[in-house]
């Protein structure tokens, strides 16, 4: 977007930090991306929950992961349901699956939503929205 | 206890589809549609003693929904009365907790009813007020959703079309075939909402798109209005004004987990324990009436239950076969995206329809034995009913 743009139009919402999250904006303030891991089974899981799922253990703590993953899935959203996207429509909402098998959902920064491919190798990236949100977006992974 | 064919759907009642302001709220279709079910069955409001309701969206009062209805309806002495909720699974729930009340005595003639009165969702009318604060009323999880522009049902089931195209190959032009199909159904039926709209394939690619691979044409239609059945004893249901559908078969299938990992619905489940109650295999069914909040659910429907393996989906309904004069009709009425969005309700009443000979220009050729699938969240939820004339 442009910074025109970005003056002329209403911004997009920012993310509350809830309790459970505080951890997890934490992290993206020191550019990790945060999941909860269960201390009971071990599993990793994304939004965060009180229960594991899979032990039903009461018990997490917050982990970074390599931010490293593949895009599983994405739509391309047409429609104006919030007018701080309205100058970006068409856009993309990407679902990764990282390398630790965690999905998140997310935007892709850098590509055209008529390129996005299913399989494509992508890696995390911070937005700052203000001095409390860093937002993860994702990247067509560089080969380092 | 066996249930086959021990209950029957014995009256149907639904009001005008669509652009209809005659009530302001749910409460108010669901009255009407009730009493022209009890209308058609012969039946009088004192002949219930119980009552379901699937709320929809605009209900205010969803805790005790049917309590708030009987009220409403000043209905007395009900033996049988909940508010259930499993999307667009329900309506065939409904039906099944009424068949089950009815086979072990306790509750004689119940009414399952859905209504809704849509409203457009609340825009915010300022723009200086609308961004920067919380997301909390666009999205889920924490808002995060919100601010990636992650918004609505149709974000989410096209998550999920979308692995089923990058897995099995599944095309745009098939999404396609099964909305011109059901649009065909549609344009025979004067209650639905398309009815004077024919539909190519064409049109269909024009259509704009809302959230790809999903154009305007692949999603259901939104609608005001009520829709009810009256589910009482076999037996009763013969000294009734209308000939029965008996309820054959009955299951839920409630997988669990992750659809875009699977890319399967509750049918399967389900399936097993509805056909082996109804004793039928896939081939005595005569026409299908599956739930179709998107074109895809459709197909992975269709899949699901064994028309075709799973993933081919596709190539099954690209050359017509659920359209008319095609051998697997599915969605005879047009559905719910080419005739109206009762949720779960309008499969049923399309079956019950189709059963009794009353279809007129749309009418099946054969019609003695149907399957009528629900389907709620991401294909999350999942309600089987095999439906017959005959006992």
């Amino acid at each position: 977007m442009t910074e025109a743009n970005k003056a002329a139009s209403v911004a997009k919402p920012i993310p509350t930090i809830t309790p459970d999250m505080v951890q997890f904006f934490d992290g993206a303030r020191r550019g990790q991306l945060m999941v909860q891991k269960c201390e009971g089974c071990g599993e990793l899981r994304f939004p965060p929950h009180e229960i594991c799922t899979r032990c039903l253990g009461t018990r997490a703590a917050w982990v970074a992961v390599s931010g490293r993953g593949e895009v599983y899935s994405f739509n391309i959203m047409h429609q104006v349901y919030h007018p701080g996207f309205a100058a970006e429509v068409p856009y993309a909402v990407v679902v990764v699956k990282l390398e630790e098998g965690v999905k998140f959902v997310s935007n892709l920064v850098g590509v055209k939503p008529a390129d996005i491919k299913c399989g494509m190798p992508v890696e995390v990236t911070f937005e700052k929205l203000n001095d409390q949100v860093m937002l993860p977006k994702f990247r067509p992974l560089t080969k380092s | 206890m066996d249930l086959r064919a021990k209950c029957a759907i014995a009256g149907l009642g639904q009001t005008r589809m669509g652009k209809n302001y005659d009530h302001h709220n749910g409460m108010g279709f669901a009255i009407q549609a009730i009493q022209l079910a009890l209308e058609d069955a012969g039946l009088k409001r004192e002949d219930l003693d119980g009552l379901l309701v699937n709320p929809g969206i605009t209900w205010s009062d969803n805790a005790m929904a049917s309590f708030s209805l009987q009220q409403a309806m000043g209905l007395r002495d009900l033996r049988l009365s909940a508010t259930m909720g499993l999307g667009g699974a329900t309506a065939g729930a409904m039906i099944m907790h009424a068949a089950q009340s009815i086979a072990c005595g306790m509750a004689n003639t119940v009414a399952c009813v859905f209504s809704d009165a849509p409203l457009k969702p609340p825009a915010p009318k300022d723009a200086k007020s609308a961004g920067g604060g919380s997301a909390a009323a666009y999205g889920f999880a924490r808002g995060l959703n919100a601010a990636y522009g992650q918004f609505g049902v149709n974000a989410h089931y096209a998550f999920v079309a979308r692995r089923h195209m990058d897995m099995y190959g599944t095309t745009q032009d098939q999404l396609g075939a099964i909305a011109v199909e059901q649009r065909k159904w549609a344009n025979r039926n004067s209650e639905a909402q398309f009815h004077d709209e024919p539909m190519t394939l064409e049109d269909y690619h024009h259509s704009r798109w809302v959230a790809e691979p999903f154009h305007l044409y692949d999603c259901c239609l939104v609608s005001n209005g009520g829709c009810a059945v009256i589910v009482t004893s076999a037996e009763r249901a013969k000294n009734l004004k209308k000939p029965p559908v008996y309820l054959l078969g009955m299951g839920q299938g409630h997988p669990g987990g992750d659809p875009m990992d699977t890319l399967l619905s509750g049918a399967p489940i389900a399936k097993e324990t509805a056909f082996k109650m109804a004793d039928v295999k896939l081939s005595d069914i005569q026409f299908a009436q599956l739930y179709d909040c998107y074109t895809f659910t459709v197909l992975v429907t269709l899949e699901d239950y064994g028309f075709c393996k799973k993933g081919e989906g596709g190539p099954f309904v690209a050359d017509g076969k659920t359209g008319p004069g095609g051998s697997i009709p599915v969605n005879t009425g047009g559905g719910q995206l080419s005739s109206f969005y009762m949720w779960g309700m309008t499969p049923i009443s399309e079956a019950v329809i189709q059963i009794r000979g009353e279809g007129g220009p749309r009418q099946l050729p054969k019609h003695e034995l149907g399957l009528i699938s629900g389907n709620g969240g991401i294909l999350s939820t999942h309600s089987s009913l095999v439906v017959a004339s005959h006992p």
